[in-house]
């Protein structure tokens, strides 16, 4: 094979992190020119194999060739020197500074006077107004971040790795919070950079636009490299099944729940934030393990965060047990007895300071409250040590910081706190995330088990075998709507990987 | 669940369990090593008269300093300290002034249970603290922004206070013997100020350790939205802080004025500034969620060992103030390691 023929090469890349194989002997080659579109599931390993070209993660094994030249960056600043860019799926500009100020970045053009160095902004403004009138942007350089569109700070960026003079342009998820508008002027911008012979790997699982900009297609699948295709001899069916391809084994605990009775009752729920979710409109029957899907942005997690009295509702009801309810707070949410663990562990989760007691209490620790107003520690110690035993917590004591517990456990932890809250909706937000394969498996016994004893659960996933092997109903949503309610039986992958996708 | 405690107490002495200890300990060692070497170096400073007088001073200081650092577990930080305990100071002076001193500040002040100016300044010292609470709580001001403001404003109060015309703001003296006993009296052999203090301390630690506030203000400086999303009343709970920590400036300022027998509105200036870098010294962390009342006592006493030594070696007042900030800033570094190693 000649160097020519591609500019960015991948060779056999391997990388593990604790506890999970995350990319798997992958290979992937790109043309000069060309949009490179890899497809696949959350979690499939998309965004780790590109963070090891752009030097945030180092590969394990393998390699990676520029130009015909092996490479390894150690930094990203290495990785934009050499012509890789990588435009990030969640952006963070300086949202307080200036567009060139973002825009320069790390290599602010300087003006020498004698020994003193000044940032030249005349030349600032003038080199960024070319990148951008090159590209057809209408961006004034010297307006604040915070004045732009996510479709104009994107736009930004592109231009940023452009005036890198990359060949190689990385785009994450590029249009998760774009409008279809503007999804349309970002196409035209990646055919102009195509023209200019630039690469661009276009990361989706959006499968109408991999159809619509891209050339060749790389499917990934846990880690591994499924296959690479020309993009006009696929069909969106054949690559829905190359994504979701796997089979179920026995990962999952048999389930000896009744669902019996509506407990939780949503009817055309609507965010007040626009883009969120909106005319939601579900029930959950008592012992139902509910499941909810769809893909990254679907604002599945605004909705039970709304439910739990996290974020505003425009329109709608929410009725418990029959009677119409308004939580606006946790407190409240609590006092109808839901329970919230949320998908971000280290964010609204754990106390990283704290020990792995008052972790456990913390949501219940009004109950452990002496007539003295002292807390009964012996009673709440007592509590705590039942329930972290049950759901086998590994810690040495319950002194232990919680911090210094695996992700499994800590995620055990909070599954305790709001048991003991003894909840009768608990609402499940990715509840095995970064957990490692065995503890999944318990935390899925858990739940079974709680929803034998009659409890509700809610449980969002990303990850579909686990929609699958766990709920008893499951509710698919896409660009903040409802497109439709499966019964667990007859759920499939494909189904879902449909409903998911169905608006976009 | 195993329990490793019981096994690393069997544990045999070793390099490395002594470079835990020290690292675990390393406050404890600065501070035995300051009153070691100031000690030896200076035959005055380890007599009883001066410990005893070390530790009147530190009774005020921990005071403050405890209302201090729950503000900076639960996240804040408290710049109004300071001035409240001079508005406190005035106030509890201006009422336990003798009915036959001259130039009263209340000219018909009658006689008073020592009660009532005592209640009086912790009272102002409250009212500063629910004004806090209420604006980071409720208006959302961060706590920085709403103490500096609240500093400034107590510091103008106070002033007003002693501002009486045409004589202008003048100190106030004269105060009566049963109200500057509690600064220099004793009980039994205990001086009062000392047992005053020690019961505060006490106090404070059953409210941080043992009580649902106490662990709320844990978890809001540890993780304000898991505590949020866990149903912790943050409001509520953040009103009832600022407004202890306001009743302990106020204290204080009592205390501070039953001791020198007098006030000026210009009493508790910077002390807000001293509390917070006690606080640090003896482990609490700027970040929140971190800290623990015997921290905090050890932090003062390092301070006030420091102050006073530094006095009896002789050492000139400007470069008293250049060890000092030498100090905070190495103790912390050499704290901050318990906790940096793990990452």
């Amino acid at each position: 094979m000649s160097s020519s023929e591609y500019v960015l090469e991948m060779r056999n890349i391997s990388k593990n992190f604790p506890g999970v194989k995350a990319l798997d002997d992958v290979t992937l080659k790109v043309a000069p020119g060309t949009v490179h579109a890899i497809v696949g599931e959350n979690g499939a390993g998309k965004s780790t194999l590109m963070k090891c070209v752009f030097g945030l993660y180092t590969a394990d094994d393998g390699e990676v060739i520029l130009n015909g030249q092996p490479v390894s960056f150690a930094s990203t600043k290495q990785a934009l020197d050499a012509g890789i860019a990588m435009i990030q799926q969640e952006l963070l500009p300086v949202l307080q500074r200036s567009v060139m100020e973002n825009f320069w970045l790390g290599r602010f053009p300087e003006k020498n006077y004698g020994i003193i160095k000044i940032v030249d902004e005349k030349k600032m403004y003038a080199d960024c107004k070319a990148v951008f009138d090159d590209l057809r942007l209408n961006i004034d350089p010297a307006t604040k971040v915070f004045n732009l569109s996510a479709s104009k700070i994107q736009s930004m960026e592109i231009a940023q790795a452009v005036s890198h003079h990359s060949k190689v342009i990385i785009m994450d998820e590029p249009t998760s919070s774009l409008t279809e508008n503007e999804v349309e002027h970002l196409f035209t911008i990646i055919r102009k950079l195509k023209d200019q012979g630039i690469a661009i790997v276009y990361i989706s699982h959006r499968i109408e636009e991999i159809f619509e900009i891209s050339d060749e297609v790389t499917i990934m699948r846990d880690g591994k490299c499924v296959g690479t295709y020309p993009t006009k001899q696929l069909t969106p069916e054949f690559v829905i099944k190359q994504m979701v391809g796997r089979t179920l084994t026995n990962m999952f605990p048999p389930r000896e729940n009744t669902p019996d009775g509506v407990v939780l009752k949503v009817e055309n729920l609507t965010s007040v934030t626009e883009h969120s979710f909106r005319d939601i409109t579900f029930d959950v029957k008592k012992g139902e393990i509910f499941g909810i899907g769809g893909l990254v942005g679907a604002q599945r997690s605004e909705l039970v965060e709304a439910l739990f009295g996290l974020r505003s509702v425009k329109s709608g009801t929410v009725s418990i047990d029959g009677k119409k309810v308004v939580i606006t707070s946790p407190i409240q949410a609590k006092q109808y007895k839901m329970a919230l663990l949320t998908e971000e562990r280290r964010a609204t989760g754990i106390f990283p300071v704290l020990s792995v007691l008052d972790n456990t209490i913390m949501a219940s620790i009004g109950r452990y409250v002496h007539k003295s107003g002292l807390l009964d520690e012996k009673t709440g110690r007592r509590d705590a040590g039942k329930i972290i035993d049950t759901l086998r917590v590994k810690t040495p004591s319950l002194a232990t910081l919680i911090e210094n517990l695996s992700g499994g456990n800590q995620q055990k932890v909070i599954v305790a706190r709001w048991l003991l809250t003894q909840p009768d909706i608990l609402i499940l937000d990715e509840p095995t995330r970064g957990i490692d394969v065995g503890t999944k498996y318990e935390i899925y016994s858990i739940i079974a088990d709680l929803a034998k004893k009659g409890k509700t659960i809610i449980m969002i996933s990303s990850e579909m075998p686990e929609l699958i092997g766990m709920s008893d109903r499951i509710m698919v949503m896409c660009e903040g709507r409802v497109t439709g309610i499966l019964d667990g039986k007859e759920a499939t992958q494909e189904r879902i990987m449909t409903l998911a996708t169905q608006l976009m | 669940m195993k329990n490793p405690a019981s096994t690393s107490w069997s544990k045999r002495i070793n390099a490395r369990s002594i470079r835990e200890f020290a690292t675990k300990n390393a406050i404890i060692l600065v501070l035995a090593a300051l009153v070691l070497v100031i000690g030896i170096v200076k035959n005055g400073f380890l007599t009883p008269d001066n410990l005893v007088n070390i530790m009147r001073i530190s009774s005020v200081r921990l005071i403050i300093a405890l209302g201090a650092a729950g503000v900076l577990i639960s996240g804040g930080v408290d710049l109004s300290a300071g001035r409240t305990v001079g508005l406190a100071a005035v106030v509890a002076a201006s009422l336990a002034q003798r009915p036959d001193y001259a130039s009263k500040i209340f000219p018909n002040l009658p006689y008073m249970w020592v009660i009532v100016p005592i209640l009086a300044g912790i009272a102002a010292g409250l009212l500063v603290g629910i004004i806090n609470g209420l604006a980071i709580a409720y208006l959302k001001v961060p706590p920085f922004i709403a103490t500096l403001g609240t500093m400034v404003i107590v510091w103008g109060a106070a002033s007003l206070y002693v501002d009486r015309p045409p004589l202008g703001a003048q100190p106030i003296g004269g105060l009566r013997t049963d109200f500057t006993n509690l600064g220099t009296g004793s009980v039994g052999f205990m001086p009062t100020i000392i047992l005053i203090a020690l019961i505060v301390y006490c106090i404070y630690w059953v409210m941080l350790n043992k009580t649902q506030l106490g662990k709320n203000i844990y978890a809001i400086g540890g993780n304000l939205n898991a505590a949020i999303v866990s149903g912790v009343n943050v409001k509520k709970n953040l009103v009832t802080l600022y407004a202890i920590a306001g009743m302990l400036y106020g204290l204080g300022g009592v205390l501070l004025s039953a001791r020198s027998g007098g006030a000026t509105n210009n009493y508790g200036q910077s002390y807000e500034l001293d509390a917070i870098a006690a606080s640090v010294i003896g482990g609490v962390s700027n970040m929140g969620g971190i800290g623990t009342v015997a921290g905090v006592l050890t932090g003062v006493l390092i301070f006030e060992v420091l102050n006073n030594g530094l006095v009896v070696l002789g050492i000139s007042a400007y470069w008293q103030q250049v060890v000092k900030g030498v100090i905070i800033v190495a103790a912390v570094a050499v704290d901050i390691r318990k906790y940096s190693k793990k990452r």
